[in-house]
């Protein structure tokens, strides 16, 4: 229940946690139990979605991230952004000016990842137009989105595209082309600036086996507040060659219908990660067919939406749309002739999708099939009203949990209170249970408890 | 032993598909093969389609064991006249309402054929069809 096969990057400050049910109630893969009082995630489980961050209302959640200090230990410093970034900046600030902010922080390239997209369009229609390949594709860009595949739709997995993200591409795209300059590979740094938490799991574990080119990573969140402090009064110099390759596909990319508007005769875009279950759910019954391409992204309005973004996701979708506008489309512009694209198009290929199924309840089928069979018998006494106050998301789980045993019958608040009622166990010892699960002191009176009115909960 | 059972209704064909999922999900979290599962609920759902489609009432059992899962979908309804006919791609009966809503394209039973390990087809018109469909692993 614990094996651990990918980094996850989103973490529990004990400190924080209130110790509610807000995160493990919209935890899409239930990977979320309360323990003790405090929130704790199954790594098997978690594909860093964000959706339990969001939820908190304690503020509880953070990833882990390097510092900006980081930045001294290289002579090249290279930001490697989503174009969403500009996106969430008011209009009235423009992109010259977020660039020259973003250069008074200390870096001496800015690089949207979108920019050399072009390679990453012509390489996934190539693919789309092999004989073999399983229809519907599905597209690699979100990590948590080929990661649910992997633990959750393992059947599916022959399905994702195995092509990196446009920020694999990007990395190799800048390295390969200061490193033609004569730069040598230990100069540069690489620092990733991520709109969530599952693009940081894939640079710390990729899908595939190589490692990623990517020497640090920096929240969004923190990033902007940064940025938002260099802003100049005016525009000073002109810094349009750090966006040389920069095209109107590129802009709109990471949002919605980014990639599903170029590909294929007959292509699906769906946001948010209980819409995505909800079709690969269908998409593995077969109910499904004649579709050739699949976009499918964790959040809202996809990257627009990220949980470390600070802009509201719908203006942030608008001035992109606006932004692209400024811009040729990829099929107008050349990327520089002196790139090795047979080595740029290497980087790019994901060795292997492997499945992992994180929701059998035994490796051996008989003793599964006992958990099983056991787990039915416990639900018939659980009063399926789904509440969390057992530390489990719902009935069905903590009858899974029970059969792990990793929960007790008496964990269930309303078991215990027919138990008391049928004088099968004391008053005294029924309390002792609750805060076992829930922390000593936790249901004392206390105004200036987390929770209380006004408070934002 | 893992016993599964549904009810289905003729016609209902926002819930054609309940069987196959809550099977799925079982399946899943018995360990078994991914593709030993596709093939399941491919086949499962087709036949839950069916029921939808021609049956008035229909009961699943769905009976896992440690090398196969078998799968009785049992309804009363017209019945199939002509298996043999019935067991032919492209053949179908479906009524014009049920060809619109994209389903009725004489590929349930072969489809099922394609997927199970055994697939037997037991009807009386007038009464109902038996379908009984085996999946080793």
């Amino acid at each position: 229940m614990t094996m651990n096969i990918f980094h996850h990057a989103i973490q529990i400050d004990e400190a924080k946690c209130v110790g509610c049910v807000h995160c493990m109630r919209v935890c899409p893969t239930e990977a979320i139990r309360i323990r003790e009082g405090k929130a704790m995630i199954i790594q098997s489980r978690c594909i860093d979605c964000g959706q339990c961050m969001r939820a908190c209302p304690a503020k509880a959640f953070y990833i882990k991230q390097n510092d900006l200090k980081m930045l001294q230990d290289f002579k090249y410093r290279i930001a490697l952004f989503p174009a969403v970034m500009i996106g969430q900046f008011p209009d009235k600030i423009s992109e010259e000016q977020i660039y020259q902010a973003m250069l008074a922080l200390g870096f001496t390239h800015l690089m949207e990842v979108e920019q050399p997209i072009k390679i990453l369009i012509d390489l996934t229609k190539e693919y789309l137009q092999e004989n073999e390949v399983t229809k519907p594709c599905i597209s690699a860009f979100c990590p948590a989105v080929v990661r649910l595949i992997q633990i959750k739709y393992p059947s599916l997995v022959d399905n994702i595209i195995p092509l990196k993200a446009p920020h694999d591409l990007a990395a190799h795209f800048i390295l390969q082309t200061l490193m033609s300059q004569g730069v040598k590979k230990e100069e540069i740094g690489i620092f990733y600036i991520t709109p969530c938490a599952a693009k940081i799991s894939a640079v710390k574990s990729p899908v595939g086996d190589q490692p990623s080119v990517v020497d640090g990573i920096i929240s969004m969140s923190d990033f902007y507040n940064k940025v938002r402090q260099l802003i100049p009064r005016e525009e000073e110099n002109e810094t349009g060659a750090q966006r040389k390759y920069l095209t109107r596909e590129g802009v709109l990319w990471s949002t919605s219908r980014g990639e599903s508007s170029r590909f294929g005769n007959r292509a699906i875009a769906i946001d948010g990660i209980h819409s995505v279950v909800k079709f690969l759910d269908r998409l593995e019954n077969d109910e499904v067919q004649g579709f050739d391409f699949l976009e499918m992204r964790a959040c809202d309005q996809s990257c627009a939406g990220g949980i470390l973004m600070t802009g509201n996701r719908f203006t942030t979708t608008e001035r992109l749309e606006q932004r692209s506008k400024n811009y040729p489309s990829y099929r107008e512009k050349e990327l520089a002739t002196n790139l090795d694209k047979d080595e740029l198009t290497q980087c790019l290929l994901i060795d292997e999708i492997k499945p992992y199924n994180a929701f059998s309840l035994d490796d051996d089928i008989t003793r599964a099939m006992e958990k099983m069979t056991k787990a039915q018998r416990i639900i018939c006494f659980l009063p399926g009203i789904d509440c969390g106050a057992c530390g489990s998301p719902n009935c069905q789980a903590l009858a899974e949990d029970m059969v792990q045993g990793n929960a007790k019958m008496s964990d269930c608040i309303f078991l215990q209170q027919r138990w008391q009622h049928e004088a099968r166990i004391g008053v005294e010892k029924a309390f002792l249970n609750l805060e076992k699960r829930w922390g000593e002191g936790r249901f004392n009176a206390d105004c200036n408890k987390r929770g209380r009115r006004n408070e934002g909960f | 032993m893992i016993e599964l059972r549904f009810i289905l209704e003729g016609g209902d064909f926002d819930r054609a598909g309940t069987a196959s999922s809550e099977t799925k999900k079982i399946l899943k979290q018995l360990n078994i093969d991914p593709k030993v599962i596709k093939h399941t609920v491919v086949a499962l759902y087709e036949a839950e389609v069916n029921i939808a489609a021609h049956a008035y009432r229909g009961e699943v059992t769905i009976t896992v064991s440690d090398h196969q899962i078998v799968a009785v979908l049992k309804d009363e309804g017209p019945g199939i006249a002509d298996i043999k006919r019935a067991m032919l791609e492209g053949f179908s009966t479906a009524s014009p309402k049920v060809r619109e809503m994209g389903f009725g394209a004489g590929m349930g039973l072969p489809n099922m054929k394609k997927n199970a390990d055994v697939l037997e087809v037991e009807s009386t018109p007038g009464f109902g069809t038996t379908v009984k469909m085996i999946f080793d692993f």
